[in-house]
């Protein structure tokens, strides 16, 4: 029970902090028509700066500042590179990223060394919260919940409420036609990547430390990031939203469901032998397919449903 | 791509000077061994011969690459999969062989990657194929990732973090040769790299190979003509596979070893800066951006540690600037040299080079700066350049570095503006424009 | 004799906006039927739904008496439909002759065959240059489709949609932006190459529509107003109210 819970709400972590790159990346692709491979780099960044920031000044000063410098980064990169590229179509656009993402990681591993960064948890934030059945809960991840809510409440506002929202939400399920409103295209581009890896930026900053900060961690959120986009349906916030719980929640729970297709078939009654075929791939114990699995939706889901979850339009 | 505009068969003069240039290519490939030749030692130079022999594997596996990229408009981003996986069957199938289980020539081991590459691919392919452009991208990303997760996770196929080890020597030659030196390796490499061009270059011309490029051009249109994309694409990635796996089988052979890298995203990363460095409009691009790739690789990567950001900084230039890769650009200049009016353009060229070169001197002393400061903040022991005459973190080098990045690179701007100028008048006047 | 095209009560409705209300109608096998109505009657849209580019919301849609509605437009093609589009879709970036080879290659059943020079079949090649004569493209025979000038683009349009030899044809506004003469050269051209098959053409140029149309149909706002011979629709007083009054005033 207390497993579950804790779980649980391990779960609803993981998938806000997807959720906070894969709704830049989706608002991204749907109004840009552009893939960005660099965003999981924003979100590396996001956690170095921070980390930088934190050990000369303090981490509450790094939460504002970090966002607001991968923000500001993303504005460069939107006008000085992806415009740039934008004339020679969607696949340079593609390709100019992933340039880019190749670049930074390598930068970052030339200036902070192959290994994690001690970024921490801030000391006033480093207590129990309060502990079920034994097991704590720190206060650092009520915090990361808090964060995450107040920014998804602030989008919401932003979006719904605002002059430049309701263009961004046109150009979502229109995306030809926001030019024909007469707006000033480049800026909301500029306004929605600059956003967009800001926000990527955050949650480098309170993931950072809640994870790890070392230069393969672009890379390997990077795909998991792509997953949830694809899952949830290319063009759908809404969409987005549920597949990052769903892969929050799947992610965490094959770490603490210690079981293989073995023991399953096990309680069927076919129990497994080395001479059983695929014996290896049977045995193997959930926690360790846990990185895998995300993929195997992926797939399963493009099978079935190549639109994704709430997808509105094919890519 | 949009920048190399190619008229496909442009008459008799092509084909001769193209033909020419194939058999010197190859002429040459056959040649260096024994032009850098160790005569001091009297034997074959191995830094030369294993540079050879990576450049040969890495063209098989760039231009299969680019039976996707450039021919089918298919962007993927785990290709590594399709080299890797049948080199960890051919490595087992080696180990197979020497204990006796299985006899195979040695010089058809190839083959046996080529065939499994199909496989896999094939298997991959079906519902990655279905999809195209983005979604295609980010599935053949997350599938790169899936194979990279399941190779740390499968002790029996893929060894661990160790990997998979053979012996090249299994005595099952049809030649009589025992593959023990790297330079017959060398030589079978490069026999599997000619069929493997040669296959791909006829493969280009059927109807599969012209349907694939219409399916680039426009997907819809080709289902009004009868033709399912998604089982076109499913043909092209599956037979993209089957040369991804020639060069596999290669790779186990030369390496005799394969870890998780070789169907990991730094080599599908690879495949992507070849072929776009070398231009994917042109069937020979990927060659030329291999060759290069590699000499990065091997021998910028041996005096320096940035390499890799040599290499992406490349690419993004190229994506920006010249789309359509070195072959491109040797391909835009075909006309305007045949009308012999290069000449009109070489000191407009001197004009952007200097000024650029200084600009490239700059920022590679940035970078190399950055990297041997950040090199001694790392590993406790100040790095010193030139034997301890040139601190790195001293502000002048930073500074001169910084200036010659910018002025040059400023000059190098403006002149490239009067270069394009310059040329659109000239090419105005060939079939260049 | 069952009819080459039959449409019993389409409707086409993009989310809550109907575009085609109903729409029925019989094409004759040898026919020549033009499709009229002013811009947004829904003509393409309804090309579409015959093509298979998009699912009827509901009507049976009969070629030779087969129900097709909502089949992929691959199999429609390979049932004998084909069709052009009003906005010009080919391979831009292949030549001339790439481009109406890749046209005849299925009806002639190449399929992905990846062991086949295409430079090697003469069958294939023989038809392709003889299109290219029809077409009058000849001398554009190597250049890059995308270079073509726009008449050229148009003739090149409808040859790879009649070169397969579908029987049925439909051509999307195929003189669009054309000026007299090359109206005239395209008619002329579409009456030889749709000699002896069924051809539904939508067409805004009435010299075009009355020079080549067995039958009319006239399409206002997803509904048929009317169909029949030129001299009956012309008059038709309907018809002229909703579409012909501005151009026989
Ligand atoms: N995919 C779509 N989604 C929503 N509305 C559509 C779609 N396709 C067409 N429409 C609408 O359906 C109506 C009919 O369009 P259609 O292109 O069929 O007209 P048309 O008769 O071919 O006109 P024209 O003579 O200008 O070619 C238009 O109002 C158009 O905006
Ligand atoms: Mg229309």
């Amino acid at each position: 029970m207390e497993l579950l819970l804790v779980s649980v709400l391990n779960g609803l972590l993981y998938g806000m902090l997807l959720f906070m790159l894969a709704s830049g990346l989706t608002l991204i692709f749907s109004i840009m028509g552009v893939l960005n491979f660099a965003h999981a780099s924003l979100y590396m960044l996001g956690a170095y700066f921070a980390y930088e920031i934190s050990r000369r000044v303090g981490f509450w000063v790094a939460l504002v500042i970090a966002p607001l410098l991968c923000g500001l980064l993303g504005a460069l990169i939107e006008t000085y590179g992806l415009r740039k590229a934008h004339r020679h179509g969607h696949v340079a656009e593609l390709l100019f990223t992933f340039g880019l993402a190749f670049i930074v990681e390598k930068l970052v591993l030339m200036v902070w060394g192959p290994t994690a960064v001690p970024y921490r948890v801030p000391p006033e934030l480093d207590f129990t919260l309060f502990s079920v059945y034994g097991t704590h809960v720190s206060a650092y991840r009520g915090f990361i919940l808090l964060i995450s809510a107040a920014m998804f409440a602030a989008i919401w506002l932003l979006l719904t409420r605002t002059r430049m929202g309701f263009v961004i939400q046109a150009s979502l399920s229109h995306p030809d036609m926001v030019a024909s409103l007469g707006h000033n295209v480049p800026r909301v581009f500029t306004t929605v990547f600059a956003g967009g890896a800001a926000l990527a930026g955050l949650a480098g900053v309170i993931g950072g430390n809640y994870l790890v900060t070392e230069p393969a961690m672009a890379f390997s959120m990077g795909p998991i990031v792509f997953v949830v986009v694809v899952f949830g349906g290319l063009g759908s916030l809404a969409g987005c939203f549920i597949a990052s719980l769903i892969m929050g929640f799947v992610q965490t729970f094959a770490v603490v469901l210690d079981i293989s297709p073995a023991d399953l078939l096990a309680r069927l009654g076919v129990a497994v032998t080395p001479a059983t075929p695929l014996a290896e791939v049977l045995r193997v114990p959930l926690p360790r397919i846990g990185p895998f699995l995300p993929f195997l939706l992926m797939v399963f889901m493009l099978l079935v449903r190549p639109r994704g979850l709430l997808g509105t339009r094919d890519t | 791509m949009s920048g190399a505009t190619i008229r496909r068969r442009g008459g008799a003069r092509r084909t001769w000077w193209g033909s020419w240039a194939w058999f010197s290519a190859l002429g040459l490939a056959v040649l260096l061994p024994w032009i850098i030749f160790d005569w001091r030692h009297g034997r074959h130079d191995g830094f030369a011969v294993a540079l050879l022999t990576q450049t040969a594997i890495m063209s098989v596996f760039a231009l299969s690459y680019n039976m996707l990229s450039g021919q089918s408009g298919l962007l993927s981003f785990g290709h590594a999969v399709f080299l890797g996986l049948p080199a960890y069957v051919t490595i087992h199938v080696m180990n197979a062989i020497a204990a006796g289980h299985l006899w195979i020539p040695e010089e058809l081991l190839p083959l046996v990657g080529g065939i499994s590459g199909l496989l896999f691919a094939a298997l991959f392919g079906y519902p990655t194929t279905r999809q195209r452009a983005t979604a295609f991208a980010m599935i053949t990303f997350g599938i790169g990732e899936l194979v990279t997760a399941a190779a740390t996770m499968f002790q029996g196929f893929f060894g661990g973090e160790g990997g998979v080890t053979a012996d090249r020597a299994l005595n099952t030659s049809l030649l009589g040769l025992s593959y023990e030196p790297a330079i017959e390796v060398y030589y079978l490499a490069l026999a599997w790299t000619v069929i493997a061009v040669v296959l791909m270059r006829l493969l280009a011309r059927t109807p599969l190979g012209r349907m694939a490029e219409a399916c680039r051009d426009n997907h819809e249109r080709v289902r009004f003509l009868g033709y399912d994309p998604h089982g076109i694409r499913f043909c092209q990635f599956a037979l993209s596979g089957f040369f991804a796996g020639i060069a596999g089988a290669l790779y186990a052979m030369t390496y005799e070893i394969v870890t998780y890298d070789a169907v990991g995203a730094t080599l599908s990363g690879n495949a992507l800066f070849m072929t776009f460095i070398g231009g994917v409009g042109v069937f020979w691009g990927p060659i030329v951006g291999a060759v290069l790739v590699v000499i990065m690789q091997s021998w910028v990567g041996l005096v320096s540690n940035a390499w890799q950001i040599y290499v992406g900084v490349l690419f993004i230039a190229m994506v920006m600037y010249a789309p359509g890769g070195l072959a491109g650009l040797i391909v835009l200049h075909g006309p305007v040299w045949q009308e012999g009016r290069i000449q009109a353009l070489l000191l407009s060229y001197a004009r952007v080079a200097l000024p650029g070169l200084l600009a490239v001197l700059g920022f590679v002393a940035l970078v190399e700066l950055g990297s041997s400061v950040m090199l001694g903040e790392h590993e406790k022991g100040a790095v010193r350049l030139f034997g301890g005459a040139l601190d790195p973190a001293s502000p002048w080098l930073w500074g001169g570095g910084a200036a010659l990045l910018l002025i040059g690179g400023s000059i190098a701007r403006r002149q490239g503006r009067a270069l394009a100028a310059r040329w659109a008048l000239i090419a105005e006047g060939t079939s260049a424009g | 004799m069952t009819p080459a095209l039959a449409l019993r009560d389409v409707h086409k409705s993009f989310g809550a906006t109907r575009i085609i209300q109903g729409v029925s109608l019989e094409i004759r096998r040898g026919e020549r039927h033009a499709i009229i109505g002013p811009n947004g009657a829904g003509k393409t849209t309804l090309f579409n739904l015959i093509s298979g580019r998009l699912p009827v919301s509901s009507g049976v849609i009969a070629l030779n008496g087969r129900p097709i509605q909502n089949r992929s437009p691959q199999k429609i093609r390979r049932l004998g439909l084909t069709r052009s589009f009003q906005i010009i879709s080919f391979f831009h970036r292949l030549s001339v002759l790439d481009n109406l080879r890749c046209a005849l290659l299925w009806p002639l059943g190449y399929r992905v065959a990846f062991w086949r020079l295409l430079d090697r079949e003469r069958r294939l090649n023989q038809a392709a240059e003889e299109w290219l004569e029809r077409l009058a493209l000849t001398a554009r025979r190597d250049v890059q489709a995308g270079a073509l000038s726009y008449a050229e683009q148009r003739a090149l349009e409808i040859g790879l949609t009649v070169a397969g030899g579908a029987e049925v044809v439909l051509l999307d506004e195929p003189t669009a932006g054309m000026d007299r003469g090359e109206a005239d050269r395209t008619t002329a051209l579409i009456r030889e190459i749709t000699q002896g098959k069924t051809l539904v053409m939508v067409e805004h140029d009435m010299n075009v529509v009355f020079g080549l149309a067995d039958r009319i149909s006239v399409l206002v706002y997803g509904h048929l107003i009317a169909s029949g011979a030129p001299g009956d629709v012309r008059g038709d007083p309907a018809v002229q109210e909703a579409y012909l009054g501005a151009e026989a005033a």
